[in-house]
């Protein structure tokens, strides 16, 4: 056979390393089309529902129910998602220790220890395969560290779900990057701007280090024993708003919308990248119950009014906005899509049970 | 064949073959009116891509409120324009007023103050571009939006309304186009509707984005109404032209139709 020439280039080539992209992929931050980098919100089913979770750089805004805490469950996964993935985070409250709101964080749920039969389909087909063909070489590998430590399991996920029964563990918050503000009884914004300017600002890091992804979570913000007036409070959002434009953070508002004027409520709605809102669901309204299947297991209802995008000017339209908030086995949240109950046999024809059933729907206390 | 944009084109009087191309007729005044269901920046899209395309001679001023400028070189890449050599090219200029902040050492004369400069770069802007060569140059000035120029002025609507007035006297000095972007729901009640009566007197097209009364489509995003005031010059009196229609936003453009006629 004649010798090769020595010099012939391979027809194959790297790929050079994306451009626009940065070259190190942050932790708990995954890369999507275009510049979009997702943070995870902490609830697996919110961030398949906002195509990847919380955009870095957008201002998720949840409009509250003053009836029931259900933004705390929001909260609490979403800051627990930061501590898992080592985010810096920095929290405000209405209260006057906010320390005492980090206690109240679920632990997260290893991904072995939970079954998954809530998503089935090739994902299983493919892992039994997989596991068959690897079986055969185990031999030749020697014992692979059969049970990885479950800390370590945990962080590689980019979502974890939790479990909110159990609290997170204490050394996870004492080694993290963790601020508390309280906004209780001051009568100024300012002092919480700044805290939010440094920390996006130390963020960024210095050339030689990897930035870090950051979370800001502000609960409550237009409650009223904070003493803002709504124009600072608007001007605040305005402005933290601007600021994470141009940083790696996302951040999150909870306000009880009810309590602004509505045309403040409708500029903060504006103001937001992504907006969600929640409501409680009343016990035993029986026409609910007749409506939703599923309705004694709901815990409250959740609406998606709008979902950031980078670089499109199309909106994001979801096949559903509402979806109903739900304990997973007693212990972790979970998102469904509002199911019509099966319609008795004996009340009619279809088209005699559609009119009833719409309007019991918007005599209901559904209304967004 | 899309015959969509024309549509717009034909209400807004963006027709190609006259004399300034795609842009806006000189001295005109857009206010567009959106809602939170429905945003309307997807106008403001089209304007830019319309002023700034080959044919036309056209210069954009575009006051950032909103959005970096990344972000809109991003969504225009798509539509087919290239932000970055207008750019270059000094046909487009943004203003990046993000983080406007009228520092407040008393209160009350550091908004006016803030907004006069604002308004002074403006002006000067627009006076470096038609001494320059091609003074034929048509200028469009892009405001997206102004609802946040409001809560930079903390709420002060009489300095705000004056800005506004300035700015519309560079429409008729210079013969500069003005565009507004504004939150429709943000004033339900007559006590804060003055700001936008202004606005829907002062302006000759009147672009409303609003949901479909029927809900969200995945096909149809909402619906659009553009009012074209009427005009009476040298006792010549056209009346009021009313347009409606449904829309569809795309990656590359907007798709308008007549309600109705999407099989």
């Amino acid at each position: 056979m004649a010798a090769t020439r020595a010099t012939r280039p391979s027809s194959f080539s790297r790929n050079p390393s994306t451009s626009a992209a940065p070259s190190i992929p942050l932790p708990g931050v995954k890369l999507g089309p275009g510049n979009a980098a997702f943070v995870s919100s902490g609830i697996p089913d919110l961030d398949r529902i906002l195509g990847g979770g919380f955009l870095l750089g957008s201002l998720v805004m949840v409009m509250e129910d003053a009836e029931a805490p259900h933004h705390l469950l929001l909260l609490r996964n979403f800051m627990a998602q930061g501590v898992v993935h080592r985010q810096p985070l920095l929290f405000a409250s209405p209260s006057e220790e906010p320390r005492a709101f980090l206690g109240t964080l679920p632990t997260p749920i290893a991904a072995s220890k939970e079954e998954r039969p809530r998503v089935p389909g090739p994902n299983q087909e493919g892992k039994e395969q997989g596991l068959r063909i690897a079986w055969q070489y185990k031999k030749y590998f020697g014992e692979q560290p059969a049970s990885q430590p479950q800390y370590k399991d945990v962080k590689q996920e980019f979502s974890n779900t939790f479990d909110l029964r159990k609290s997170i563990e204490r050394h996870m918050l004492s080694s993290q990057n963790i601020d508390c503000v309280s906004i209780e009884k001051i009568s100024d914004l300012a002092p919480l701007r700044e805290r939010c300017s440094s920390f996006l600002s130390k963020l960024n890091g210095d050339n030689s280090s990897i930035g870090l992804a950051g979370r800001i979570a502000i609960q409550s913000l237009c409650a009223p024993q904070c003493g803002f007036s709504d124009w600072d409070m608007v001007s605040f959002v305005r402005s933290l708003r601007a600021m994470l434009r141009s940083s790696r953070a996302v951040g999150i508002i909870t306000f009880p919308s009810s309590i602004l004027p509505h045309s403040f409520s409708k500029r903060w709605q504006h103001l937001a990248d992504t907006l969600l809102s929640v409501k409680a669901i009343p016990d035993d309204d029986k026409d609910l119950a007749k409506l939703l299947t599923g309705y004694q297991d709901m815990v409250g209802l959740l609406h998606v009014h709008k979902v950031a995008q980078i670089s499109s000017q199309v909106p994001v339209i979801l096949e559903a906005n509402t979806f109903s908030l739900k304990l997973h086995r007693r212990r972790s949240l979970i998102l469904e899509k509002l199911n019509q109950a099966p319609v008795e046999g004996s009340s009619g024809t279809s088209y005699g049970t559609a009119g009833p059933c719409t309007a019991s729907f918007k005599g209901s206390s559904i209304d967004f | 064949m899309n015959t969509s944009p024309h549509l717009l084109d034909e209400a807004l009087g963006l027709m190609p073959g006259i004399s300034n191309g795609g842009a806006l007729s000189q001295g005109c005044i857009v206010l567009i009116e959106d809602s939170v269901e429905t945003s309307g920046a997807f106008i403001l899209h089209y304007i830019v891509k319309r002023a700034l395309s080959l044919d036309s001679s056209g210069i954009v001023l575009f006051l950032a409120l909103a959005h970096p400028f990344s972000h809109y070189e991003r969504i225009l890449r798509k539509l087919g324009c290239n932000l970055s050599v207008h750019r270059e090219q000094k046909r487009f200029h943004l203003f990046d007023i993000l983080q406007l902040e009228f520092p407040c050492e008393s209160k009350k004369d550091s908004v006016e103050q803030g907004l006069v400069e604002l308004y002074s770069k403006i002006q000067s802007a627009v006076e470096v571009i038609s001494s320059r060569d091609h003074s034929r140059a048509h200028i469009s000035i892009l405001i997206d939006d102004l609802s946040i120029l409001e809560i930079a002025a903390h709420g002060s609507m009489d300095h705000v309304l004056n800005f506004l007035h300035y700015c519309v006297t560079l429409t008729s000095e210079q013969n500069c186009s003005l565009v507004i972007l504004n939150h429709e729901d943000i004033y339900p009640d007559i006590e804060g509707r003055r700001l936008l009566s202004h606005l829907v007197y002062l302006a000759d097209f009147i672009i409303k984005a609003e949901p479909l009364a029927t809900g969200i489509a995945a096909d149809v995003h909402g619906q659009l109404t553009v009012l074209k005031k009427g005009t009476s010059n040298n006792g010549h009196y056209s009346a009021d032209k009313a347009s409606n229609f449904h829309f569809q936003v795309k990656e590359h453009g907007v798709d308008l139709f007549f309600p109705g006629s999407r099989c």
